[in-house]
């Protein structure tokens, strides 16, 4: 049986509506040849995951902007443990200061990536780190 | 033959006998030349370039038709242009003390940045809001807030921007409210209020109920303060969104300009008169990295705007013509590897934004990449404006690139351009018809993503990103925001709550409803409401179930 495709959430958490990074790698994604989905703007942590969980995916990439993300990365997580959805990756990237990283990082977050960063950074790190589950 | 024509012939004599036997010799850089934007770049202009140009219609005299040159008769010569530096964060209390700051720096006007739950129409003690109190700017929820946010603050004597747009009304509520508890009149009440919707569908994307109520609720603004606080600027039409979400800079001018024809048609459908509105109607544009570009940007949109308002709208007034703008460096263009390089791509986009003509700058941080600047990034960014101002001689007159062949001929490539976008909107039956369409969402997603692509292979050169890079970076020093405020201020905001009488609450938000619904003017109702406490997102529930919620279409 051919592999599955690698299937990512890219999702905008919060209230906050600079999607232009977020857009930029879901199509960048897309154009490697992923399975893609973009959520839109202002989701929930709890609609982020329902949507990850319903569209079977193997990670979520969350963009944030806004200084929230200590608070929604940690939620998401939460969310997926609770659901039993460990097993998907998340990563992310925004304005996050390099203390922040490390603290996500610690709590489960699989990578960060900041302003200057490639679509090529990206779609490594995709290719590299995020397995196809059945 | 004319001058132009003997011109023409020297400069062609020129490229056989000079210039291309010495390129042939010494071939010219392998790089592309081309603005940001993707306009051609010649190797020299002459006055040949300008084909048609005539001084007196393309440029005239400030002050005066086509205004090309600047909208005031003296510019800087007579009063320099306003540094206004945005700033919000945290407690009400927080930004208070930032503002005093900044004003004892010798800053002129006041910016206030919201947080995401007061842009989005949530209070500090909504569970949406969780995470983002104070976080991105100012939390406000009720006139209590307000009221500590210019604590101390003479409202009669500054002038303050507001960037908030769904919830524009409430803060504009707000803002009067306090105007009035410190008993200035109305009509000694100056400032600027962002409020401009369309580009939040197109750009920024804070939203609450779609395009046509939202836009009512700007005409309902641009009435009001027209008769009532008519030093006021009810909105300020933005293009700075439109490009830091990735379009070109003849994008930024084209979907602007666009915009601001849909709230002037919208008004005169109200049966408003265009000169009892528009000379108070404001602008706002991005300055990005492209020197030139961004010059001739903004002389071509007063050009524009000038000839909309009097063959569209017949504006006879001289001020409903002129196009006034805020101006911001590019947040986009700051990079978070070597910080300290921001400060001196900010110095040049600021100086191309006063040789534009701006009437007011907002210089960014070099730190705000990594987060809300610190008060020696804002300082570094507010003296910069100074130095320009007051060391540069660069203001001393009026316009002083004007003439110069390449602006020129960049100026009127600018135009063209942005007249044919302007066109292609008109054709599909307005921006609302557009923005429905999802034409300059598609447009800009296009160009952002044409834009990173470039910037990933190396064609564009980002110094310490993508060339010059360093490794090993000590990091920067940054503003942290307690996290402990979010829960102070989810406790003050319900303490506030549970203190006020219900049954007046409920009367003021049947009433406001009662507006909406009717179609009357929801400003004094909304005045009424937030003097009795009533929520920010109280209001905006109001809103959300008398218009409806926006949903976005989702392209990428």
């Amino acid at each position: 049986m051919a592999e599955r495709k690698v299937r990512v959430v890219v999702a905008k958490p919060g209230l906050d509506g600079h999607d232009r990074g977020a857009k930029i790698v879901a199509r960048a994604l897309r154009d490697a040849g992923f399975e893609v989905i973009y959520t839109g703007l202002h989701q929930t942590p709890e609609q982020v995951v329902a949507t990850a969980v319903q569209e079977d995916v193997d990670a979520i990439g969350l963009s944030v902007l806004s200084g929230a993300h200590n608070y929604l990365f940690k939620r998401v997580l939460e969310l997926l443990k609770e659901k039993g959805a460990e097993d998907i990756v998340v990563f992310g990237g925004g304005i996050i200061p390099p203390e922040d990283i490390a603290a996500l990082k610690a709590m489960g977050v699989k990578e960060l990536f900041t302003p200057g960063t490639s679509t090529q950074e990206i779609v490594r790190f995709v290719r590299e780190h995020i397995r196809a589950t059945v | 033959m004319d001058e132009r024509e003997r011109i023409e012939r020297a400069k062609k004599r020129w490229e056989a006998e000079t210039y291309q036997p010495f390129v042939k010799d010494s071939p010219e850089r392998p790089v592309p030349y081309e603005t940001l934007s993707g306009m051609p770049v010649k190797p020299l202009y002459t006055p040949a370039d300008l084909k048609g140009f005539d001084y007196e219609t393309k440029l005239g005299f400030p002050g005066e038709y086509p205004f090309t040159r600047g909208v005031y008769p003296t510019m800087y010569r007579g009063r320099p242009w306003t540094m206004r530096m945005f700033a919000g964060f945290g407690r009400p209390e927080d930004t208070n003390a930032r503002f005093k700051y900044l004003l004892e720096q010798g800053q002129t006007g006041l910016s206030t940045a919201f947080d995401m739950p007061a842009l989005m129409g949530y209070d500090a003690d909504h569970p949406r809001a969780r995470g983002e109190v104070g976080r991105e700017g100012v939390s406000i929820s009720t006139l209590a807030d307000m009221e500590r946010l210019f604590d101390g603050i003479p409202l009669g004597d500054v002038t303050t921007s507001m960037t908030i747009n769904c919830t524009a009304s409430i803060a504009l509520a707000m803002y009067l409210a306090v105007a009035d508890k410190q008993g200035v009149s109305r009509d000694r009440v100056g400032g600027t209020i962002q409020n401009d919707l369309l580009k939040e569908f197109i750009a920024q994307k804070e939203w609450i109920c779609p395009p046509e109520p939202a836009v009512r609720i700007v005409v309902d603004m641009i009435e009001f303060t027209s008769k009532h606080v008519p030093k006021f600027n009810p909105v300020s039409i933005s293009g700075y969104h439109i490009r830091e979400a990735g379009s070109t800079a003849v994008q930024e001018l084209a979907f602007t300009l666009a915009d601001g024809i849909g709230y002037v048609q919208a008004a005169v459908n109200r049966g408003l008169g265009v000169d009892a509105f528009a000379p108070r109607l404001s602008f706002f544009f991005d300055i990005h990295n492209d020197f030139f570009e961004e010059i001739a940007k903004l002389r071509a949109a007063r050009r524009i705007w000038a000839s909309v308002m009097r063959e569209r709208f017949g504006a006879k007034r001289p001020e409903s013509l002129r196009l006034r703008t805020h101006t911001q460096t590019a947040g986009v263009s700051a990079t978070a590897q070597q910080p300290l390089n921001n400060i001196a791509r900010v110095a040049l986009q600021a100086l191309a934004a006063v040789l534009g003509g701006a009437q007011s700058l907002h210089t960014n941080s070099y730190d705000e990449t990594w987060a809300l600047p610190t008060e020696e990034a804002v300082t570094v960014a507010l003296r910069t404006q100074q130095i320009i101002a007051e060391e540069t001689g660069v203001p001393l007159t009026i316009d002083p690139l004007g003439g110069s062949f390449y602006l020129e001929a960049l100026t009127d490539q600018m135009e063209e351009a942005a007249w044919a976008y302007i066109r292609k909107i008109d054709e599909l039956g307005g921006i609302i018809r557009a923005i429905d369409l999802g034409y300059p969402q598609r447009e800009i997603a296009d160009a952002a993503y044409r834009y990173q692509l470039m910037e990933d292979r190396g064609d564009k050169t980002v110094v310490g990103v993508n060339k010059y890079v360093m490794a090993n970076e000590k990091p920067i020093a940054h503003l942290r925001i307690d996290e402990a405020l979010e829960l102070e201020q989810i406790e003050k905001v319900k303490r506030l709550k549970v203190s006020r009488d219900p049954s007046k609450v409920d009367r003021r938000l049947r009433q406001l409803a009662e507006a909406c619904r009717d179609g009357q003017n929801i400003m004094p109702v909304l005045i009424d409401a937030v003097k009795d406490y009533v929520s920010l997102g109280e209001i905006s529930d109001v809103y959300r179930q008398v218009f409806g919620l926006y949903r976005e279409p989702i392209i990428f």
